[in-house]
């Protein structure tokens, strides 16, 4: 698709400077990507190491581990920490950070300041919100739900707000700096039609960034405000109506599942045709419905308070808006599967995870319409069903998506290969334990376990257990390739400039890629999915 | 890179300039998002309760808060003027309307201290001394002094950043730095000052004025 000049192997971003300063204070995208990467997978360890907790507790009917009051902490630190400092930001912040300049073949993202500025405000509302969490505890849930939040939790959940006010400022710039790099940093030839579709994505999930989480500072604010002067911008007895708190939390908090979502979308785009040797089946759909999701998710949030006393007839509107998010959401599930047929299917380690990401996401996203139909929601509102549901959305296809995507994209991140046999290993043991962890909470739920409770009937303990079982096997599935990763920083940087065989930009530069990215650059032809067309550097062909 | 002028990542200053725009747009939205939400809660309460809110607004300082509305109008104007000026490189010109626009935001500031202070001497302020109207609901009374310190709290910290802004491309343009480099960053924080004007627009009439 692209003609380059013989890549002459030289610096890479990598070599730039070996100290902490030249870390700490590097404007370079890629070194910036790495710096989130270590910051969000401490944060992933602390969330997942309150998940492992809740699990072990919940071995016995009468809890095994923890009191009440602990539990309840254990479920906000978990809670709020995946959703805030490791979902939000995972995809875009480490692989787009890395990626979306070379994909649209520019030095950089048009702010370079600005996206470092960006991962300190985020360090900064992350230490503030651990120290909120391990000095104080806070036990509201991630949704803060007033009067609970306002009235009767520790104070320690102002500061808390505060983390989550401060990182939502690293969103914002995050969400600013990727619209416009994508609107003016493109190289000639690039126009929005060849975009790869992981491109798309972000753009979408940065219009959601910039748009949704100003109104979460703003509500954070408020509850902020009534915790600590006791007004009652939220209270009944005082005037204030707690279902606007809901309305506000949710405008932003429905949203943001698109935010998780939507670039892990993107990434199984890039994966599913490359390992399947074929163009993406519907590109202008796939790329279209990211916009449609977009759009549509600030429309749903009311399905979020069937139960909470809004008017029955918004409650009809949000259900069958949110019905309605399932079409461009299907229309992507379609076109993947399409874009498989009559494909040369190799399971590498990515297209695994890819794969697991469309199950998983298709059972993730139809369990959503029962949930989003209001006779069900009543009966399985805040049940272990819902739990089901959004892991299956946000473990099964946002975490799955990042995995994958980091195998994927691990020869030119760091220059190296993983082991391929620990790679399809663990990821086969991620869909078993996954399954094995959230399959079981479907059914507790539909028979009426309550989520955020630390003690449950006697009869439902086997599915209980089965779900431990299957996270402890989530949990080794998470450490392995934390392990092989940094085992492969061992030997020298030799990976191929494109070890897949891949069509889009960021390959026809070396891994790692030098300071500046491309060394002339490249012009732009066609799309990035010109798989019909064997390239000549295709090691996987013939 | 033989352009002073133009950061490393891009191709020309055309792109570098269509760059800047667009960011300060795009930020400017999120703004607009930030006291959507607060526009929101307050007209939801004040669609509740429409007879409290008239109640509580009349003790509010209409005459400052009209002063102040006419500060940050000709401010707005200044800081236009200042953007005029700066690409033709009349670098005096420059100083002075940036000036100019620094001074009637520390008034408008100024004002907004006055004006708090005497809300205090009124017992206007809620959790600290708030004695509701007569007549009123003490309650959602209360609530529309919350609003009403909330919204023009935010708005005075939004004034107090561009007051700083300005104030610092005031400096460096009558220290001599290069005009045409600044002129960039004065259109956009021109931008920025524009927006926190139209913000009090609507401020001003939606507590000050409720009948």
């Amino acid at each position: 698709m692209t003609t380059l000049p013989a890549a002459v192997r030289q610096e890479s971003y990598l070599a730039e400077g070996r100290t902490i300063r030249s870390w700490l204070l590097s404007v370079d995208h890629k070194r910036i990507a790495i710096l989130y990467l270590v910051a969000i997978t401490g944060l992933f360890v602390i969330g997942g190491f309150a998940a492992m907790l809740i699990r072990v507790h919940l071995l016995t009917p009468q809890g095994a581990l923890v009191s009440k009051e602990e539990y309840n902490r254990l479920f906000t630190l978990h809670g709020t920490t995946m959703v805030w400092f490791f979902l939000i930001p995972s995809i875009p912040t480490v692989l787009g950070n890395f990626l979306l300049p070379l994909m649209v073949g520019a030095r950089d993202l048009a702010f370079p300041r600005l996206n470092l500025a960006s991962w300190y405000v985020f360090v900064a509302g992350g230490c503030v919100a651990m120290a909120a969490m391990f000095a104080g505890g806070v036990d509201t849930g991630w949704t803060f739900y007033t009067p609970y939040s306002t009235r009767f939790a520790s104070p320690a959940v102002v500061l808390l707000l505060l983390g989550i006010f401060i990182a939502g400022f690293s969103s914002i710039f995050t969400g600013l700096n990727f619209i416009v790099t994508t609107h003016t940093m493109r190289v000639p030839g690039l126009t929005w039609l060849r975009l790869p579709l992981f491109v798309w994505s972000l753009y979408a999930t940065s219009l959601v960034l910039v748009l949704a989480t100003p109104v979460l500072a703003i509500v954070l604010v408020l509850l902020g405000v009534e915790r600590l002067w006791g007004v009652g911008i939220f209270d009944p007895a005082l005037g204030g109506d707690p279902v606007l708190f809901q309305h506000l939390f949710w405008f932003y908090s429905h949203p943001a599942v698109y935010i998780m979502i939507l670039p892990g979308m993107g990434v199984v785009s890039e994966i599913i045709p490359c390992f399947a040797r074929r163009p993406i089946f519907g590109y202008r759909f796939v790329a279209m419905s990211s916009l449609a999701i977009a759009v549509l998710s600030f429309l749903v949030w009311g399905h979020h308070m069937f139960v909470s006393g809004q008017s029955i007839y918004a409650s009809m509107a949000f259900s069958i808006l949110s019905f309605l998010v399932a079409v461009p959401s299907a229309i992507k599930v379609f076109n993947w599967t399409f874009t498989l047929r009559k494909g040369t299917i190799r399971l590498r380690t990515p297209m695994l995870y890819a794969l697991g990401f469309v199950g998983l996401f298709t059972i993730g996203g139809l369990t959503g319409l029962f949930v989003a139909s209001l006779p069900v929601d009543v009966h399985v509102h805040d049940t272990y069903f819902i739990i089901a549901h959004f892991h299956y959305i946000m473990v099964g296809g946002a975490v799955m998506a990042y995995l994958g995507g980091m195998h994927f994209w691990w020869p030119k991140i760091s220059g190296r290969m993983y082991p391929e046999g620990w790679g399809v290993f663990s990821a086969v043991l991620m869909f078993i334990g996954f399954n094995l962890t959230f399959f079981p909470q479907f059914i507790l739920g539909y028979e009426g376990m309550p989520r955020r409770y630390a003690t449950y009937p006697a009869e439902f303990q086997v599915l209980n257990v089965l779900s431990t079982a299957g996270a402890s096997i989530l949990g080794v599935a998470y450490v392995a390739p934390l392990v092989y990763f940094l085992w492969s920083l061992r030997s020298p940087p030799t990976a191929a400039p494109n070890p897949w065989g891949a069509r889009g930009l960021e390959w026809q530069t070396t891994s790692p890629p030098p300071p500046e990215n491309f060394v002339a650059p490249p012009i732009v032809a066609d799309t990035p999915y010109d798989y019909d067309h064997p390239a000549p550097e295709d090691p996987t062909h013939g | 890179m033989a352009d002073a002028l133009l950061a490393p990542q891009f191709e020309d200053r055309a792109q570098q300039h269509e760059s800047a725009a667009l960011g300060m747009w795009v930020f400017l939205t999120s703004e607009v998002m930030l006291f959507g939400g607060l526009f929101t809660a307050y007209t939801i309460y004040r669609t509740l309760y429409p007879h409290d809110f008239a109640a509580a607004s009349p003790r509010l300082y209409e005459s400052i808060g009209a002063t102040n509305t006419a500060i940050l109008i000709v401010s707005s104007l200044t800081m236009a003027l200042a953007v005029r000026a700066a690409p033709t490189g009349a670098r005096r010109a420059t100083t002075l309307w940036l000036s100019l626009t620094v001074l009637l935001g520390l008034a408008f500031l100024g004002f907004k201290a006055l004006e708090y202070g005497l809300d205090y001497t009124e017992h206007l302020v809620p959790a600290v001394n708030f004695i509701p109207p007569p007549g009123a609901d003490p309650g959602p009374a209360e609530l529309f002094m919350v609003f009403y310190f909330i919204m023009t709290g935010l708005h005075a910290v939004h004034v107090t950043c561009g007051i700083a802004m300005i104030a610092g491309l005031a400096a460096a343009s009558a220290r001599r730095r290069p005009i045409e480099r600044l002129a960039n960053t004065i259109e956009m924080t021109g931008l920025y000052w524009h927006l926190v004007d139209m913000i009090w627009i609507f401020l001003f009439p939606l507590l000050y004025l409720v009948k």
